[in-house]
């Protein structure tokens, strides 16, 4: 990890690797939701909303997964200094919490013809939203460090604090009576069938690499800017 | 009650969503390396 700390490496593997991650996203996205809206049938319970499964389940996992590269970001910012690092967490931030509404905004769609509302304060729904104020907050809270000339390690600490969350959604549909249902995919298997299930792991590894060409397109406009800002210093200083 | 509009809804919702943010983050990088690459040349 050590060795994609230097911002000239990271730009050689990030400029071929943005256009890979996106191409391929774009692809599998379009196969996973054209097949899930197309090829697969309506659900003998949920009918025709099932299809809703193929954007709110990858919606919520990069909402999650987000906040866990947040984390782990800050923490190699506090621990090793890296100046990556803090680029990293502060460009996940922003696509991280557009998927967790989508997540939130999928679902409450869902919830209104299966469950009759458009939103309920159950434990998954509330931690989901929960985790959508935390990204906002992590937002606000490094922009404003940065506008002040601070080095985010603020941002750095809530970023790792943030976490205790993750765990929370995730447990919360064993943990409480809660009108979402629970896990309906497992180590073991899937109670899912296999005709509506295929869709699902097309679309997940599409979002994902789609939200990586995302973050690494974030990260390169961020480390362009601050090029752009120490040359015009260096310049002003020569002047 | 037809559920193929909360279908579309959601679909349309989540593509615009992911189509703004991924043609936005495009433009920005796009904008920041072309003045990058501009003040290098200066």
């Amino acid at each position: 990890m050590h060795i994609f700390a230097n911002p000239a490496r990271f730009l050689q593997i990030a400029r071929p690797l943005t256009g890979w991650c996106g191409w391929i996203g774009a692809v599998l996205v379009v196969a996973g939701l054209g097949g899930g809206l197309v090829l697969t049938p309506p659900d003998y319970l949920q009918g025709e909303t099932v299809r809703i499964l193929y954007l709110h389940v990858p919606s919520a996992w990069l909402g999650m997964a987000g906040w866990g590269g947040i984390a782990v970001a800050s923490l190699m910012e506090l621990v090793w200094r890296h100046p990556l690092a803090g680029i990293a967490a502060r460009a996940v931030a922003l696509p991280g919490a557009v998927f967790t509404a989508i997540c939130l905004a999928t679902g409450s769609i869902w919830g209104r013809p299966t469950w009759g509302t458009w939103w309920e304060w159950d434990g998954r729904l509330t931690s989901m939203l929960v985790l959508l104020f935390v990204y906002i907050a992590y937002i606000a809270l490094a922009g404003a460090e940065a506008d002040r000339g601070g080095q985010g390690r603020i941002a750095a600490i809530f970023g790792i604090v943030g976490v205790v969350n993750l765990p929370i959604i995730h447990f919360s549909v064993l943990w409480w009576r809660t009108l979402h249902q629970g896990e309906s995919i497992g180590v073991t298997g899937s109670t899912i069938a296999g005709s509506i299930l295929w869709p699902l792991p097309v679309a997940l590894l599409g979002f994902t690499a789609l939200f990586a060409a995302i973050v690494l397109m974030r990260m390169r406009a961020m480390l362009a800017r601050q090029k752009v800002e120490a040359r015009l210093r260096r310049m002003g200083a020569d002047a | 009650m037809s559920q193929w509009p909360f279908v579309i809804a959601a679909y349309a919702l989540a593509g615009g969503a992911t189509l703004t943010l991924t043609l936005v983050s495009l433009v920005q990088m796009r904008k920041a390396e072309r003045a990058a690459e501009g003040l290098k040349r200066r």
